[in-house]
């Protein structure tokens, strides 16, 4: 009964640097029973009934904010969404006190985006529901790094040994950084590379990472690629002169996906600009696992749910 | 009024003076030092076990007054000074307006005569709204009693703006105080940019920045023979170019803060903004560096960079949170602790740097202990322990890294021009 001295209830869901391997691993199993509920006719379980949830964005998002609604939804909890731009946030209100008035209205758990590193870490202090880090700035997008584990065992079995590159825009990605603490934690190898502008100067430091200027030689035999999207939100210019020489240099194609494992898997967190940092030909190619990550996104996002609100199966 | 403080190990830094003395204060000034003097009519009190030293002088606060009452004002930051120690302190002009008239520099030195409980000298602006554009009026504002000038806050971006500066004050001999940051190198970063910004995935302030912006503004008073003191120093280069500087004789003058001494990026974390300073906390390498430059006077002055904000103000997503925090009230308690005790520098160096050294810099008559000069004295307990609490702040500030540290060494008295106005933490 080993499995039952792991439990995520109660949890704040911050950053995968927060979990254990044992955590990762209950995630993903409870997932894998999720999914089945997905693939059902009439995708209703009881399982959170009477509990409610709130998802508070800050910024755009279609895929994860929707994402955690139907997990929520499917679960058999009442969900409401509180964005930005239609709230008393514009008029001036400080996180602190929507959270206040989001935690007075008797919610179980806040699924919050921000654009702040920290937010959600922030939240977690000055409030008691649960909190589920949506994506804090370029700091942490953890449900994004589980689903990304989650989708890679899917396909390859087991994830201890496998070497993933991870191309692109990592400076401003949460994703990259929830991905080098989660597969870290699960035994991968992880490459990371990019125009150097888009790489932290002293990312190096971190143990048990390797650090490439060419993504060619991140690509290089890997069984995993994870495309970045170019934030052009994020950046006031001047990181790479165009995003056509970008394609050229950096994109990934069929050319430079040929250097990777035959059965290589490719994920993109989404959205993607196509024709830029990877091209249609490879977004949609039978390596691609793209669309299905984000049918695996719900469940990962109806684990979490579970597990920091039951506890899960044991209780 | 007479005072006399019974002994106590005097140390005057000034006059290379250490020794277990008795210190009679007389109209305001220092009357006598030395063994056994004779009570007469005095208030006496028993310092024996205790430090006495020059009053405390710290030439980088900000007191947020004209505009900004909510962080701070006058007499909530005086009364931190001297509960921590300080007499004489050196406001900075980045206020809404900022200072950069006589008429204002005069209105502040009402200010404080009215509500200040200790010296308060008024450092204008070098530039217009510090815009770094147009040279505001510097000998107006000497002549209503600015001690120096900064556009503190903000690295000048113009390095012509900064000679004309130079060039102007030269006859006045007032020293120039330079935020060193390179504008475009910081832009928007809220922490140092290091391995611990990189997995925080927070913008970073890399030391570049600030050693391009000393190495410039070092070499423009070298060319025009200027005065320059460069504020809170954070990085283990720029303290190697001012230390080669002084070698050549450039007339360049230094100062850091407890918390670039002690603390690192290590410390922030995602939690809360106390940790958010500019320049940022830096690595364990520069705090040794740092270490290196007071102990062979590349840096000549300890300040606190006091900058209080209010507390909602703080208590918000790091990005979003004003940069700094309040130092007055546990400068000496983290020297103290974290220096002195730790057996990293020595009690002498330490006082010398609070209060003799600033004071040069500024060309104060303060931080002396010398027969005639103000009586502004402080009266150190070296064994007392306690634990920084906000909730004890005589400033309006509360958020600080250094909140629940249990120190070692406080000051428990403090007199200025004769007057006690500290004792044992309590101001009137």
């Amino acid at each position: 009964m080993e499995k039952n001295t792991v439990s995520l209830r109660g949890r704040n869901i911050l950053g995968l640097e927060d979990f254990s391997p044992e955590e990762i691993r209950l995630v993903l199993e409870t997932a894998k029973e999720m999914k089945n509920i997905i693939h059902r006719d009439i995708k209703k379980v009881p399982t959170l009934r009477g509990k409610s949830i709130v998802t508070l964005f800050y910024e755009p998002s279609t895929r994860t904010r929707t994402s955690f609604e139907l997990a929520g939804k499917y679960l058999g909890a009442d969900v409401v969404n509180i964005t930005s731009g239609t709230s008393s946030i514009v008029k001036g209100e400080s996180l602190r006190d929507t959270l206040y008035t989001v935690e007075a209205m008797g919610v179980d758990a806040i699924v919050m985006r921000h654009k702040a590193e920290g937010a959600a870490a922030y939240a977690s202090r000055v409030v008691s529901p649960v909190i589920l880090n949506a994506g804090d700035g370029a700091h942490a997008h953890p449900s994004q790094g589980l689903l990304n584990l989650f989708t890679i065992q899917e396909h390859k079995g087991t994830l201890s040994g496998l070497k993933v590159a991870i191309v692109g825009d990592v400076l401003h990605s949460r994703v990259a950084r929830s991905d080098i603490y989660g597969m870290r934690k699960m035994g991968m190898e992880v490459h990371l590379a990019g125009p150097k502008t888009l790489l932290p100067r002293y990312l190096y430091e971190e143990p048990g990472i390797f650090v490439h200027e060419r993504i060619e030689e991140a690509i290089a035999d890997a069984d995993v690629i994870e495309v970045l999207r170019i934030q052009l939100e994020r950046m006031k210019g001047g990181l790479f002169p165009t995003t056509r020489e970008y394609a050229r240099i950096f994109g990934l194609n069929k050319q430079r996906l040929s250097l990777a494992k035959d059965d290589v898997l490719v994920l993109h967190p989404g959205p993607m600009n196509k024709g830029w940092e990877i091209s249609p030909f490879v977004a949609y190619g039978k390596q691609s696992a793209i669309q299905e990550e984000v049918q695996n996104g719900v469940a990962v996002r109806m684990a979490l749910f579970t597990l920091v609100l039951t506890g899960g199966k044991q209780e | 009024m007479t005072v006399l403080l019974k002994g106590g190990r005097v140390m005057n830094p000034a006059e290379d003076f250490d020794e277990i003395a008795d210190v009679l204060m007389e109209d305001g000034k220092i009357k006598e030092i030395a063994k056994d003097l004779a009570a007469g009519d005095a208030d006496v009190y028993d310092v024996s076990g205790k430090l006495v030293t020059p009053g405390l002088v710290d030439l980088h606060v900000h007191f947020r007054e004209p505009g900004q009452e909510a962080k701070e004002d006058f007499e909530s930051g005086s009364k931190a000074a001297v509960a921590g120690g300080f007499t004489t302190v050196a406001t900075m002009p980045n206020t809404k307006p900022v200072v950069d008239s006589a008429a204002l520099v005069r209105s502040l030195k009402k200010r404080a005569e009215d509500v200040a409980r200790c010296h308060v000298e008024i450092i204008g602006a070098v530039t217009k709204g510090q815009e770094g554009k147009e040279l505001a009026e510097l000998g107006d504002m000497i002549e209503a009693g600015a001690v120096a000038f900064s556009d503190d806050g903000h690295f000048d971006p113009s390095a012509k703006v900064l000679l004309n500066a130079y060039d102007y004050l030269h006859p006045f001999d007032k020293v120039i105080i330079n935020h060193e940051e390179e504008t475009s190198l910081v832009e928007d970063g809220v922490m140092n940019e290091g391995h611990r910004s990189a997995m925080l995935g927070m913008k970073g302030r890399p030391t570049v920045a600030e050693d391009i912006a000393v190495a410039r503004d070092v070499l423009l008073a070298e060319y025009a023979g200027a005065r320059v003191h460069v504020a809170h120093m954070s990085s283990a280069r720029a303290v190697d170019i001012v230390r080669q500087a002084k070698k050549r004789g450039v007339r360049v003058t230094a100062e850091v803060t407890p918390q670039h001494l002690t603390l690192t990026d290590e410390c922030v974390d995602l939690y809360d903004s106390s940790t958010k300073i500019n320049p940022p906390l830096r690595s364990k390498q520069d705090c040794d560096a740092l270490l290196a430059g007071l102990k062979d006077g590349t840096i000549d002055a300890i300040v606190t960079d006091h900058s209080p904000h209010a507390q909602e103000e703080k208590d918000r997503e790091y990005m979003y949170a004003p940069s700094g925090f309040p130092g007055l009230e546990t400068s000496l308690g983290i020297m103290l602790t974290d220096l002195y005790q730790a057996g990293n520098l020595d009690l002498k160096t330490i006082v010398s740097k609070m209060t003799w050294e600033p004071a040069k810099v500024l060309q104060l008559s303060a931080g002396t202990l010398n027969v005639g000069s103000p009586a502004d004295v402080t009266v150190i307990d070296l064994n007392q322990e306690w634990t920084v609490e906000t909730q004890k702040f005589y400033t309006k500030g509360s958020h600080s890294p250094f909140v629940g540290r249990k120190l070692k060494g406080k000051a428990v008295m403090t007199f200025v021009d004769g007057n006690l106005v500290m004792q044992d933490g309590r101001v009137e």
